[in-house]
């Protein structure tokens, strides 16, 4: 975009303006590049950095970078299948690599519930009960944080302080904490998820409720409604949609959530997934890998189906 | 408009009554979904038997995790023998360092003559196996090893009554074979028998004993607790704050005050001939063996790493990625699909499955971690980075290509001016948000600060340490937030957070 030197010659302001934007494109220019050098240089450091406290280093390590691969190749296909229905293998040699049957859930003597679609469930189901938890409480505290609902800046500010530390606090030290006290299980999982859910969803909660319209909380105002009932009746009605539609945003989240929580001792599909991979168990490994991806794409699809009909395409906005 | 009176609404209602009366799913909503809710919530618990491990978790412990966050114990052993003498030794991790005479330990020493046989000091293990006395340059333990021979007669310094202060009300008088114990007025005096213990009447509420005649516990709130045993009284005196953050108690500053340290590193006199007094310093705080700092900074700013890298290269591989995959600039629709469903199974398989197998690919390690980022985020990215790219606006694009510009810089031109900042935005977010989840991807081998802190807490005894670390992640996590933010709202105008 340079001006070209066959042009007219230009008058005096239109030299000036022509000097003005020089000097701007330059000082322009002069940013962009070192910004990038800046980050160029913040990359090498940080990949020299992570290559250099890393136990295995990049390079050697590189044709391995594909070894899952081999380790996830099982002795035959319908070996998947096994494992995720804890159907006896013909290979089963006593040790646990082929032992499928041994974790079912019987329900009646023969009916069982196949181990990971149980644990997926457990899983599902921490996941589900951690939400639930998070929106009754991330839905009272961010009716005390939003600034139209609650003028006090002494309730506000502290409210708002202490969801931004819920939000914060390392999941993996809240669960960590629980499971020192409570032993092994979901609980600590659940504990920790929630806390952080509440955090995370009082956030969101507090920006819908002041995006508000205040309309309808005038007019109960005028009327001399109390706070609950203006938040009740005024607001309620309004933000639900958006409620209910970042519930089941949270939702996809808190299932990845749940999942890796549970890789590091809370139980559920995590932990399986952990220790198959481990012990090297690759038709295990797959069949929970498939589980775990078709049970996230199905949340993802049905959350996303579910968000679209009550808030419209506003909600699939990229939350910055 | 025309308004109806109360008396023509009231006729209307009553002709068409299906026009005020909401149905039943709009008037039965709430309740409905409330109860469902509870309902769920109750199953939960029956599900992962919720009430029977609240009610088995042992909350003293909860509370006594707790108060390690921010505090101290300090465990002094009075070991009572069975001459009625008796000898104080300190934990050799004491957090006040060796020999610590504090005032709230008030013990009254005499020199006398006693006879020590070897199987009666070798049955004096009455101290936790791991404490062991650093009083030896004091006279009083010396004699009382297990070399000792057989018999022997020995003339030493030993306690013979020890009075311990928990609080400015409550103290443990230990005078075998008594111990009298005070608390806010009331009073507990214990007899020691051989290998029993017993109370002189009912146990106040602070005192639990699980069965008669075994040890007496006896609390004392913030301030710790003590263990009454047949032949040792076991103190557990809590002090708020990290003992030796700076110094350990190795370290020649350890226990000066500031100006004193100040001073020494200004000398020239040097406390190790090996180097000066401030590499020591220096040194000393980096190495303390107990708080680790630069291993925990190391790991701190590998997570930081981790989230950076990953969230850059993810970024810069979805960045071409998502113009194929956008049905407005590449017009081949399987294309299109193909790369759409590749950034969706990059999302949909987790970041931990990612983790777990490049922790085996690279060993553990931030690399690891940098590619489970790497990979889920270009899934992630690449499928915003094409939503952006299908809603862009097509005038500008039109008016470059009606000029006769070629590809390349009808995106360039018409393309990029219109979503560029919204790709760095969400670039930035991400990198906000990794920050946080790098830290739990770690506690699976990906390196970082997550593998730290889990193994601090698996200890159950250094929840001091957990406490730094979470409190420099907190910090971490806060500027960042801000940082992002303000990027954030200089690229794509403010927002109301």
């Amino acid at each position: 975009m340079q001006t070209s030197p066959t042009h007219a010659p230009l008058g005096e302001r239109g030299a000036q303006i022509e000097a003005h934007w020089q000097v701007l494109a330059r000082g322009r220019r002069r940013y962009t590049i070192l910004s990038l050098a800046v980050l160029f240089v913040a990359l090498t450091g940080s990949l020299w950095f992570a290559n250099d406290s890393n136990s295995g280093k990049f390079i050697d390590r590189l044709p391995h970078l594909f070894d899952f691969v081999e380790m996830l190749v099982p002795r035959d296909g319908m070996e998947i299948w096994r494992a995720l229905f804890d159907l006896p293998s013909p290979y089963f040699d006593g040790s646990l690599q082929y032992d499928y049957p041994d974790g079912r859930y019987y329900i009646t003597q023969s009916l069982y519930i196949p181990e990971y679609f149980y644990k997926m469930a457990e899983t599902l189901n921490i996941a589900l009960a951690s939400t639930i938890i998070g929106f009754f409480f991330g839905s009272i505290l961010s009716f005390l944080a939003a600034r139209n609902m609650m003028k006090n800046v002494w309730i506000r500010g502290p409210v708002r302080r202490f969801m931004e530390i819920l939000r914060a606090f390392p999941e993996i030290v809240l669960a960590g904490f629980f499971l020192a006290i409570l032993s092994l299980g979901p609980i600590p999982a659940m504990i920790a998820v929630s806390i952080h859910t509440i955090g995370a969803l009082g956030k969101l909660f507090f920006e819908v409720i002041e995006n508000a319209d205040m309309r309808p909380d005038e007019g109960l105002k005028a009327a001399g409604a109390s706070w609950i009932e203006r938040v009740w009746f005024a607001m309620v009605p309004q933000v639900m949609p958006n409620f209910v539609s970042y519930f089941l945003l949270r939702l996809e989240i808190n299932v990845r959530a749940s999942t890796i929580i549970g890789a590091v001792g809370g139980g559920g599909i995590g932990e399986q997934l952990r220790l198959s991979i481990t012990r090297g168990h690759e038709a295990k490994t797959l069949a929970i890998v498939l589980l775990l991806l078709l049970t996230i794409i199905a949340v993802d699809q049905l959350s996303a189906w579910l968000r679209r009909k009550l808030v419209g395409d506003q909600a699939f906005r990229p939350v910055v | 408009m025309q308004s109806l009176s109360a008396t023509d609404l009231d006729a209307v209602a009553a002709r068409h009554p299906h026009l005020v009366t909401a149905s039943v799913w709009s008037r039965f909503r709430i309740p409905l979904i409330l109860t469902s809710g509870i309902l769920y919530l109750a199953f939960c618990s029956w599900l992962f038997s919720v009430p029977q491990v609240m009610s088995s978790a042992n909350w003293t412990i909860a509370g006594n995790y707790l108060a390690d966050w921010v505090s101290y114990e300090e465990r002094p052993t009075i070991a009572i023998r069975d001459d009625a003498t008796m000898k104080v030794e300190f934990s050799r991790f004491d957090p006040i360092g060796p020999n610590p005479n504090p005032d709230w330990l008030q013990a009254k020493r005499e020199t006398i003559t006693r006879t020590i046989t070897a199987p009666a000091a070798a049955a004096q293990p009455s101290a936790p196996a791991s404490t062991f006395s650093f009083m030896a340059p004091a006279p009083a333990p010396i004699g009382t090893g297990d070399a000792a021979p057989a018999s022997q007669t020995v003339s030493e310094e030993v306690v013979t009554h020890a009075v311990v202060k928990m609080t400015p009300d409550a103290t443990i008088e230990v005078a075998p074979p008594g111990v009298t114990i005070t608390r806010s007025g009331e009073t507990l005096a214990i007899s020691l028998g051989r290998d029993s213990v017993r109370a002189s009447g009912p146990l106040p509420a602070w005192a639990t004993q699980r069965a008669p005649g075994e040890k007496i516990v006896v609390a004392f709130g913030f301030s710790g607790w003590a263990e009454v045993r047949s032949d040792a009284v076991i103190v557990h005196k809590r002090y708020l704050g990290w003992p030796g953050f700076l110094f350990d108690i190795d370290s020649p500053y350890f226990g000066k005050p500031l100006s004193e340290v100040l001073t020494l590193i200004r000398s020239d006199e040097r406390l190790d001939p090996a180097q000066s007094n401030l590499s020591l310093a220096i040194d000393n705080i980096l190495y303390n063996p107990s708080w680790q700092h630069l291993d925990v900074w190391t790991k701190l700013f590998q997570t930081i790493v981790m989230a950076f890298v990953g969230t850059l290269l993810a970024s810069v591989v979805a960045f071409p990625l998502c113009f194929i995959a956008a049905r407005n600039i590449t017009l081949n629709r399987p294309v299109n699909q193909l790369v759409k469903r590749f950034f969706d199974f990059q999302r949909s398989v987790d970041m931990l499955i990612w983790a777990l197998f490049f922790t085996r690919a690279f060993g553990p390690g931030p690399l690891a971690g940098i590619s489970a980022i790497f990979f889920t985020d270009t899934g992630t990215l690449g499928k915003l980075y094409s939503e952006a790219l299908e809603n862009i606006d097509d005038k500008q694009r039109e008016g470059i290509k009606s000029v006769g510009a070629p590809p390349l810089a009808v995106q360039r031109f018409g393309v990029l001016p219109q979503v560029l900042p919204v790709f760095a935005s969400q670039a930035l977010y991400f990198w906000e948000s990794n920050t946080r989840s790098a830290t739990i991807i770690g506690a699976v081998g990906a390196g970082g600060i997550g593998l730290k802190l889990w193994e601090a807490m698996r200890t159950n005894t250094n929840w001091k340490n957990v406490a730094y670390m979470v409190i420099l992640i907190l910090i971490v996590v806060f500027i960042f937030d801000a940082i992002s933010n303000a990027l954030r709202s200089r690229l794509i105008g403010k927002r109301n957070h």
